[in-house]
């Protein structure tokens, strides 16, 4: 019926933007707007992802050692981007990105060194980019919960300083919370595995038709190789932190507005 | 209370020189210079915003200041390691911020950051010394305010320092400890030779306990003396 793959994925995505459409439409019926908004966001959408396809569909014939330089490009944005979670933290940029870099590098390594994971891009590069994102979010989350306990506590850790305490001494406890708050997700992901989602892999498994059984041992490997990741960079990230938050003379200067 | 001797004590031990600070671009503190001697229960007292628990929280370093420094027995503090100087310039702020657990364990805290265990006796006489006897094994969570403020004072004694900072310790207390706290800290001078800085915005409580007074106008040193010099009889 349809020529080619493209032509067919046009017609479907022509269907799911009329379902979109026709929801607008009868929430315009109970006087609420959303059709300038949802009209761009639409078009956004199909036009972001065709040019993502497209350059990914150029990638994916390159060379297998091309997809080293593609996964240290993302591992550079995820560590610009979780950075940003540390707002007035010194050097939370470099430290974001060695952790990924640690985290999601040693995970990858590891399983592509025991053949979990293919080595070829096209299986390395998804793989890959789904480890940095989620590590890219537990780092982050990690920082921002540990710099609001930080900022929380002022109180508690300029006591402690007060009382010649160690600077790491004094936020460990906030470091040790930061780690284990930022990794629920990731744990309950995890737990809640085939019970309330199937996620993207195995769907897209299962859609070219990969043995179902075969489908879902694998994406219990990557949800499993998603909490190693995420909790070796929340460990090291929590931990070069911490020196992060006090002056060479042990003086606490991430604190709000004096 | 008997009224504190207006005559400076024994040697210089503290000596601030020309402290200043800026944050922003805006002046925290300017140019300000004194000294306190042993044994003496030095107040700071000012309007609020005039700098004076900026002042204090320079004396142990928990700020830097933008120019200036600190002299403690003579030694420049910048070449004091923070975590000594720290335990010997001791500080006890406004809120007592006690750690979870009991009384015996926030005393300990101190000594045990340099690796020293306190005994038992030492913390049943330092209790007994803040008049808290048998107060060891208390959780802090079921301690009055005024109880608090007192195991704050052990604490910081229980690290032997030669100054203690004392930032506002009553005036998070109602009126009865706010007494209490106020005839501990003057006794811990008077009978034991302990050295103070203490902040305060009541003049009143100044002139009932220091020796010296140090008055702070927007940042600026503009008088010190004997509290009766300084905030009148």
């Amino acid at each position: 019926m349809f020529p080619s793959q493209i032509a067919l994925g046009l017609a479907q995505a022509g269907i799911a933007a009329i379902l979109a459409l026709a929801v607008v439409l009868l929430a315009r019926r109970r006087n609420i707007h959303l059709e300038g908004d949802a009209a761009i966001a639409l078009l956004r959408g199909i036009v972001q992802i065709v040019v993502v396809g497209s350059v990914l569909a150029l990638l994916l014939k390159a060379p297998r050692w091309t997809s080293i330089f593609l996964l240290t490009g993302m591992v550079l944005a995820a560590g610009s981007i979780s950075a940003k979670r540390a707002k007035n933290i010194p050097g939370a940029a470099k430290i974001s990105t060695y952790s990924i870099a640690a985290g999601a590098g040693m995970v990858t390594a590891i399983m592509a060194w025991a053949g979990v994971i293919d080595t070829a891009i096209t299986s390395l590069i998804p793989v890959g980019s789904m480890i940095i994102a989620n590590a890219m979010n537990t780092n982050g989350l990690a920082l921002n919960r540990f710099r609001s306990e930080v900022l929380a506590h002022t109180g508690e850790i300029e006591t402690a300083l007060a009382l010649g305490a160690a600077p790491q001494a004094t936020v460990r406890r906030y470091a040790e919370s930061s780690i284990h708050s930022s990794l629920i997700p990731a744990i309950d992901n995890l737990r809640s595995l085939g019970i309330v989602w199937i996620p993207g892999l195995m769907t897209g498994m299962l859609l070219s038709r990969a043995d179902p059984l075969y489908a879902a041992i694998y994406q219990f490997v990557v949800i499993a190789m998603i909490l190693a990741s995420s909790g070796l960079t929340s460990l090291l990230s929590t931990t070069m932190i911490q020196s992060q938050a006090f002056s060479p003379a042990e003086q606490l200067i991430l604190k709000g507005a004096e | 209370m008997s009224a504190p001797a207006e005559q400076t004590h024994g040697e210089v031990v503290l000596r601030a020189e020309n402290l200043g600070r800026e944050v922003a671009d805006k002046t925290i503190l300017r140019d300000v210079s004194f000294h306190v001697n042993t044994a003496d229960l030095l107040g700071i007292v000012g309007a609020s915003g005039s700098g004076k628990s900026s002042l204090l929280r320079l004396l142990n370093r928990l700020d830097e200041p933008t120019s200036g420094t600190v002299y403690l027995d003579g030694q420049d503090y910048r070449h004091v390691p923070p975590r000594e100087l720290r335990r010997r310039v001791g500080m006890v702020t406004q809120r007592a911020y006690l750690f979870p657990g009991d009384v015996a364990s926030n005393l300990r805290f101190g000594p045990a950051q340099r690796g020293q265990t306190v005994p038992n006796e030492e913390v049943v006489r330092l209790l007994e010394r803040v008049g808290l006897p048998g107060f060891s094994a208390r959780e802090v969570s079921v301690l009055s305010g005024g109880e608090q403020q007192r195991v704050s004072l052990a604490r910081a004694l229980a690290n032997r320092p030669e100054v203690l900072l004392l930032d506002e310790p009553t005036s998070a207390l109602d009126e009865e400890s706010k007494v209490g706290i106020e005839e501990l800290i003057s006794s811990l001078v008077r009978d034991h030779g302990l050295t103070c800085v203490m902040v305060t915005h009541d003049r009143e409580q100044a002139r009932r306990m220091c020796n010296r007074v140090i008055l702070l106008e927007a940042g600026q040193l503009v008088q010190t003396g004997t509290a009766v010099e300084v905030l009148g009889a």
